[in-house]
């Protein structure tokens, strides 16, 4: 409420800076990027743990893919999605180009390599006495997978920030695969604080982008300090 | 439809694992709670230029409510918007690069093509002037000069209307394709540009719109006025707005593109436009009201029976 307040008191604010259209885009922002690396997350965990439970030829070049993958350039990560999901595209007749759901899946695609990479890192480092002790004592595969899991679950947790950290901040997919739609009556559609930090900052109105800038690192700040707080819990109660 | 929107995002925020299937479900029910035309979604890709000024929320906002539909607003370049709905992902398309838009017409993607509107463009730099552009009158001979005085000039380079525009004119001049380290290519919008060119110093041509929308910001003054205020016709800035073909992509809001281009085109469009201000100046002057019949605004402008067929 103070933040409005301060907000709506600098001189700077202009149309379409109010904080209705600030708020929608938050939403939108929080929406899109939480759904995709929960996706990612439940795409990434067991396949993290998979690869690095077993020992397969070719192992070090899969992580090696997914180490690249973590590096992928978003802006053609979005124009791959933006094909897919064009009408004439694979996806085409899921009617998703320019909506907060192809948003999604081009976050995804961002995220999960993220997710997978610093998990198998974090699984990969777990003690192998700890595992052959979880099955020694008769544990089931899953036992064993969440014996490793709370093992590593500060590595996790990393993987899971960071994947959250790479959708949330990235402008070029989002802005190709979402279209940066607003309704006139400021509301947001497809529009993210990034894409809109893009669009005040072409329209000049740098104070503005700025302002929403600082949002967006709160906000990364919020979901850091939330997570680092819930991985805390744990280990009191362990 | 604000609560409607955050209702249907509180739900499938609930069911993450189900999300995308969720969501598309949402929407079907958006249908059946409302009358069956409304609720329908219009998506318009349009320039930067339109976009960055504003008239386009000033515009959407009473046809939204008119008909109870949303319009979905995409700002891309000229060569984007049209190439957006070439792949049957608009339904409605508001550009200003009539060679592009014709183009478009005669591939079959476009029908139904009228003119909405036009401003001008102008060439702005610092006021101090070094390459000496405001004291010509002639377009060609302004672009020539910063050539000659090898001064900074930002372009576009994005395909846009107003670089189509701009490379019209490089064109035509003398300087032609030979343009050295003086000229940057930066690939932005025009807000960006006209950012840039502050920044660096430097000249470029702009739509009087959105150089008056964002004025308060700049140091640019302008060095060589557009039609508008008796500069020389080959700045003149037409804005047409086409449908997209039903008969191409089945799936495009064909009735509701035409609703708009209607009500765009009709009295109260024809107000709108003309009211709308920035900074107290009219930024785009409504053509599509006339009592005198224009018949090049339905077809491309060099098109004739004759040689049709």
């Amino acid at each position: 409420m103070t933040l409005e307040t301060a907000i709506l008191a600098s001189s700077f604010v202009e149309f379409p800076f109010e904080w209705h259209y600030v708020r929608s885009i938050v939403r939108v922002s929080l929406y899109v990027s939480l759904v995709a690396v929960a996706l990612s997350t439940l795409f990434s965990l067991p396949l993290a743990l998979a690869i690095g439970f077993s020992e397969f030829r070719g192992k070090r070049l899969v992580t090696a893919v997914i180490n690249t993958g973590m590096g992928f350039p978003s802006v053609v990560v979005g124009l791959v999605v933006l094909f897919a999901v064009s009408n004439q595209g694979p996806l085409g007749p899921l009617n998703l180009v320019f909506t907060p759901e192809a948003m999604i899946l081009s976050q995804f695609v961002l995220a999960a390599p993220v997710v997978t990479g610093v998990s198998l890192a974090a699984v990969s480092g777990v003690d192998r006495r700890v595992r052959d002790a979880a099955y020694a004592m008769g544990g089931t595969r899953l036992d064993v997978a969440l014996v490793v899991i709370k093992e590593a679950r500060y590595g996790i947790a990393t993987a899971i920030l960071a994947g959250f950290g790479r959708a949330v901040s990235e402008v070029g997919s989002v802005l190709i695969v979402g279209g940066n739609i607003a309704s006139a009556d400021g509301t947001s559609y497809t529009r993210t604080l990034t894409t809109a930090i893009q669009l005040e900052a072409r329209q000049g109105r740098f104070e503005t982008a700025m302002l929403l800038g600082a949002i967006l690192v709160a906000l990364v700040l919020v979901v850091n300090a939330i997570v680092i707080r819930l991985g805390g819990t744990g280990g009191r109660y362990r | 439809m604000t609560i409607h929107r955050r209702a249907v995002l509180a739900g499938v925020g609930g069911g993450v694992a189900a999300a995308l299937a969720g969501c598309l479900a949402l929407d079907d029910g958006d249908d059946t709670e409302r009358p069956a035309l409304s609720g329908e979604t219009l998506r318009l890709t349009t320039t930067t230029s339109t976009y960055d000024t504003g008239l386009l929320d000033d515009l959407n906002a009473p046809f939204e409510a008119r008909y109870g539909v949303t319009v979905e607003t995409v700002g891309l370049g000229t060569a984007a918007a049209l190439e957006t709905a070439r792949s049957g992902d608009a339904d409605v398309v508001l550009v200003h690069a009539r060679s592009l838009e014709d183009e478009f017409l005669r591939e079959g993607y476009g029908v139904n093509r009228r003119d909405l509107m036009f401003n001008d463009f102008v060439i702005v730099g610092d006021p101090d002037d070094p390459a000496g552009v405001g004291a010509t009158e002639d377009a060609l001979e302004a672009f020539e000069r910063i050539a000659d005085a090898e001064a900074t000039f930002v372009s576009r380079g994005d395909n846009s209307g107003t670089h189509t525009k701009e490379l019209e004119i490089w064109a035509a001049t003398a300087v032609g394709d030979e343009r050295g380290e003086w000229y940057r290519e930066a690939g932005d919008g025009m807000g960006m540009i006209l950012n840039q060119a502050n920044q660096s110093g430097g000249y470029t041509l702009s739509d009087r719109g959105t150089y008056l929308s964002m004025r308060e910001t700049l140091d640019l003054e302008i060095l060589l006025e557009g039609p508008i205020e008796d500069g020389p016709d080959r700045l003149a800035n037409p804005y047409g707005i086409v449908a997209v073909n039903p008969a191409v992509y089945d799936h495009v809001e064909y009735d509701l593109a035409m609703a708009y281009i209607g009500y765009l085109t009709g009295p109260e469009g024809h107000d709108r436009i003309e009211s709308y201000t920035a900074n107290g100046e009219q930024l785009f002057f409504p053509e599509a009201l006339s009592a005198d019949p224009n018949f090049e605004q339905y077809v491309p402008a060099d098109w004739s029976r004759a040689g049709n067929d």
